[in-house]
Formats: structure tokens, C-alpha cells, sequence
């Protein structure tokens, strides 16, 4: 086991394998109805990615589409020299490991603690029968109890996971999904159930964290002003296609505009 | 009047007149007074019944505590005693994989509906039936009394099992399988933990109910206190009948404390 946590794990000279590159993209839940269109995008082993749009324009698919929480219709998503479209279920689960996932309603397990919840992030390396005795090899119980630390939870960990706040629930989720060491981190509005302060405390945090180790981040916000403060590359959408694609400094009203629509919001 | 100065409307009714229930009340209670004449539930009949239930009773008091009945008593419940409980503790056992398995949002549809059949067979007959047929099959005794009781029991148990499964969030089963967990890490750190509380509660209502019809499997043949009160009706001892409903009750308002502090504690 590495010593140190998050940070200097599997970060030597893997950067280059944490790229991701979608090619022609497609979903429908319904034949005939793409929810995403012919979808192609590229991105590099670092930086925070926010992907921004209406809701309903496809955010949430192309996300859950990369760990396929949701199938893709066609298309290709290489990672790590594979193509995550086309693998059986168990290379997907291998693969899954590597892809650390951070939710809106943070999907804690209620009913377990807070640090059974982080030690979720190891379900995908270690053998069942340890999950089920609650016999975590130590190295990774002393990680999951330094990146609650870390996400400053470090009192909380026997507590249970229903009994904490909307943000400190998010923070168990980040240090979950962290726990995987992961090599992509991805983010489905990660701060729409959170009040305004919370939500900056949260993105901070998942930028800090994502950057720290160098672990690309790709993040569904519909939080323009966030997106703008935390993302290193801000990618619009609307209606199922890519309408928007570079740095948050780029980004003008009249893009704001082809995005959302309408314009009376924007005053 | 300040009615007045509103302008006039056309009559709404709050309250409008339910004619299919009117109708189908007015059947039934047609239909019960029918029925009593056919079956010969007339004053008199009641009557001459109600004079022999008082023969009856009077022959039953005092209750019989003679050592040797009383003997008769303790290994009859004894057995009943430890007929339900096995009989419990195999049926919570085999009701969970039963009924995570009968559980359309995780297994897959085939296995699902053919696990819901196996348990609507286990469910279509009551166990005193279930005992007749296990008395035919193994003869008579305690070991029959138990197969037909573990029926019962997984019939019960699983099929709440499977409900519980199927009202669980799906949410936090997502999460944990975005880990990579495998499917049965996933039972254990999401499913589990989500149903356990409620399946602790329904085992304890089990054993509660077959601490009630071990009495009853007893009387076809199946042995335990039900065979003791078979035969001491069959032999008119209508005293020790009622030392052996005394103990019964006794026993069963024991077993409804014990199952109701059960499911506090795991509320």
C-alpha cells in the first residue's frame, strides 16, 4: 500500500493513461427520441471539466454513460486503453474501480456509518467475505479514516451516514469516491441539493482534491458562476450536442444565450 | 346577507352520491341475511347452542394441574417451543437469498419469476393444510409440524423480503455499484443494510405467528402441544383442555413481548 493517502497514489507518470476520449456518442432511452446526439469529446488527465446546460439536455446521460450507470446506444469511450462501450460486465466492474463517482443526493448508504460508507470505495478490490465481517485490510481503514480528515469529517466516522447534514454527507460521498484512487473523477451536480455556501465549500473541495492529485474531474453543473470560478474548461450543451467548448474566460453571454435559450435571465 | 352581492353560480355538490357503493352495500347486506337463513342461523339454534358451550365450560373448570398432566403439558410445549423456532431460524435463512432473488429491481426477470412462483406456491395453502400433506408425507410428529411451519415461514418471510428489496433506494445501490463493488458486495453494503432492520422485525412477527400455529400444525398430527390438545379433547379431559389453552395463551403473550422488544431494539 502506498503511505500517503489520495495524494501521491498511482500519480507517477500514469497521468498520461487518465485521458478520456468519447467518440460519436449516442443515447436513446426511447427509439427515435436521442436524448444525446453524436457526442465527441476529449479530455485530457487533468484539469476540472464542467459540463453546463439546460436540464433534460443530456448532462446527466453523457456522465452516467462513461461508468455506464446508463448504456449508450453506439459510440466509443476510451479510457485507460479500452473502450468502456464494449466491455463484458466484470471487465466493467474492474474498470469501474478506477472511476470515482459523486452524486447529487450524495447516495450514501443511510444506514451505515460514515466510514462504512468510504470503505465502500474499496468494495471493488477487496474480497466480499472481508465487506461482509467488516475486516477492511488496515492500510485502507487508516486511508478512509485520513480522507475523512482530509474532507474535515474526521469526528463523524462511527456516526451514521442519515444523521449528518446535506454538506458533510457530500463530503463522505467525495471521500468515497477517493477512496477508490480513482483515475477519472465523475461529478453529477454535485452541489444542487446544497444551499449557495455549502455548494462553493463543495466545489472547492472537489477541485482542491481532483487537482492535488492530479485526477481529471469531469463535473455536470448547472451553476454558470461556479463553473466559471472552479472549472479549468467549461463544455456547453443543449439539446443532446456540445454547443460550447473552452476556457471558462471564453465563455460570453451570446454563448450563454445558444446554451439556455431565451435571454431575459441573463440581466 | 353578504351571500348576496356574490354573482349567482350554477349548484356545485361537495358531496356527490356514491352509487356503486350504495348499491353494492345494500347486496350485501341482502346477501348476509340470505346466507344465515340457508345455513339455519336461527334464535333457537343459537339458543340450544349456547346451552351445551355452557355444559361444556363447566366441565372444563377447574383447570387440571395434576402432576402427570402437568408433565404432558411441559414436554408438549416444549417441543411446539422448539418446533417454531427452528422452524423460524430456517425460514429467516433460506427467506433472504429467496427473497433477494424474487426481487425484480435486482435479480434478473427470469430468476425473479421463478422465485415469486415458488413463493406464491409456498403461500397458496395454510400451514395447518401444508402439515396434512408434510403428516401424509413423513409421517406423524414433531419433524412433520416443522417442514410445514418452514413453509410457512419462507412463504411469509421471503415475500417481504422481496418487497422490501423492491422498495429500497436505488439510489445507494447505484452508488455502490459505480465502485466496481461485485453483486454480492453490493447486497451486503447497500441492499442489506437497507432491509435488514425491517427483516429483523418481520423474522420476529414469524416466530410470534409460529409460536401461535405450532399449536395448530400439532392438532393434524404434527406433533408438539397441538397433538397433547388433540388428545385430551379426544378423551373428554375438557379440564386439562383448558390448563393446556391456559398455557398456550401464556406462551404466546410471552412470545408477542419478546418479538415486539425485538423489533424495538432494531426498530
Amino acid at each position: 500500500m502506498e503511505a500517503s493517502i489520495a495524494g501521491s497514489q498511482s500519480a507517477t507518470g500514469r497521468a498520461s493513461d487518465r485521458s478520456l476520449r468519447i467518440r460519436n456518442l449516442c443515447k436513446e432511452y426511447r427509439a427515435g427520441e436521442p436524448v444525446l446526439r453524436d457526442v465527441s469529446l476529449a479530455i485530457e488527465g487533468h484539469g476540472l471539466t464542467a459540463i453546463i446546460g439546460p436540464s433534460g439536455t443530456g448532462k446527466s446521460t453523457l456522465v452516467r454513460c462513461i461508468n455506464r450507470l446508463v448504456e449508450p446506444t453506439s459510440g466509443e469511450i476510451l479510457f485507460r486503453g479500452q473502450d468502456l462501450v464494449r466491455l463484458s460486465a466484470r471487465e466493467l466492474r474492474l474498470a469501474r474501480r478506477r472511476i470515482g463517482m459523486i452524486f447529487q443526493e450524495y447516495n450514501l448508504v443511510e444506514r451505515l456509518s460514515v466510514i462504512e460508507n468510504v470503505l465502500c470505495g474499496r468494495l471493488g478490490y477487496v474480497p466480499v467475505w472481508r465487506a461482509w465481517l467488516r475486516k477492511f485490510p488496515e492500510a485502507d481503514v487508516e486511508r478512509a479514516f485520513q480522507l475523512l480528515d482530509a474532507v474535515g469529517l474526521g469526528a463523524h466516522a462511527t456516526q451514521r451516514a442519515d444523521q449528518l447534514s446535506g454538506g458533510q454527507r457530500q463530503r463522505v460521498g467525495i471521500a468515497r469516491a477517493l477512496m477508490q484512487e480513482p483515475d477519472l473523477l465523475l461529478a453529477d451536480e454535485p452541489t444542487s441539493s446544497l444551499d449557495p455556501k455549502t455548494s462553493v465549500e463543495i466545489m472547492e473541495l472537489i477541485a482542491r482534491r481532483a487537482g492535488e492529485n492530479s485526477i481529471p474531474a469531469i463535473v455536470n453543473i448547472h451553476n454558470v458562476g461556479l463553473a466559471r470560478r472552479y472549472a479549468d474548461r467549461i463544455v456547453g450543451m443543449s439539446k443532446g450536442e456540445i454547443v460550447f467548448d473552452g476556457p471558462p474566460q471564453g465563455l460570453q453571454d451570446s454563448h450563454l444565450l445558444a446554451i439556455y435559450g431565451g435571454e431575459g435571465w441573463l440581466e | 346577507m353578504s351571500d348576496a352581492s356574490l354573482p349567482a353560480r350554477p349548484q356545485r355538490v361537495a358531496f356527490p352520491p356514491n352509487w356503486p357503493v350504495r348499491i353494492g352495500s345494500a347486496a350485501l347486506v341482502l346477501y348476509v341475511l340470505y346466507a344465515s337463513t340457508v345455513l339455519d342461523m336461527t334464535w333457537a339454534r343459537f339458543m340450544t347452542g349456547l346451552d351445551q358451550g355452557a355444559r361444556f365450560l363447566s366441565r372444563m373448570f377447574p383447570p387440571n394441574t395434576a402432576a402427570d398432566k402437568l408433565g404432558l403439558l411441559y414436554s408438549g410445549m416444549t417441543e411446539s417451543l422448539q418446533i417454531a423456532i427452528i422452524a423460524t431460524a430456517v425460514g429467516v435463512l433460506l427467506a433472504l437469498p429467496l427473497g433477494l432473488a424474487a426481487a425484480r429491481n435486482l435479480a434478473p426477470l427470469p430468476l425473479a419469476w421463478a422465485s415469486r412462483s415458488l413463493i406464491v406456491a409456498f403461500r397458496t395453502f395454510h400451514p395447518v393444510i401444508v402439515a396434512i400433506l408434510f403428516v401424509k408425507a413423513v409421517g406423524f410428529g414433531a419433524l412433520a409440524g416443522m417442514l410445514a411451519l418452514i413453509v410457512a415461514s419462507l412463504g411469509f418471510l421471503s415475500k417481504l423480503v422481496a418487497e422490501a428489496v423492491e422498495e429500497m433506494s436505488m439510489k445507494q445501490v447505484e452508488a455502490v455499484r459505480a465502485t466496481g463493488a461485485s453483486f454480492l458486495a453490493v447486497v451486503i453494503m447497500a441492499v442489506l443494510p437497507q432491509v435488514m432492520a425491517r427483516f429483523i422485525g418481520f423474522s420476529a412477527y414469524q416466530l410470534d405467528s409460529n409460536l401461535r400455529n405450532s399449536a395448530l400444525v400439532g392438532l393434524v398430527g404434527g406433533g408438539g402441544i397441538g397433538a397433547t390438545l388433540f388428545t385430551a379433547f379426544q378423551r373428554f379431559d375438557y379440564d386439562f383442555v383448558l390448563t393446556i389453552v391456559l398455557a398456550i395463551i401464556g406462551v404466546v403473550m410471552v412470545g408477542e413481548i419478546v418479538s415486539g422488544f425485538m423489533r424495538r431494539l432494531f426498530q
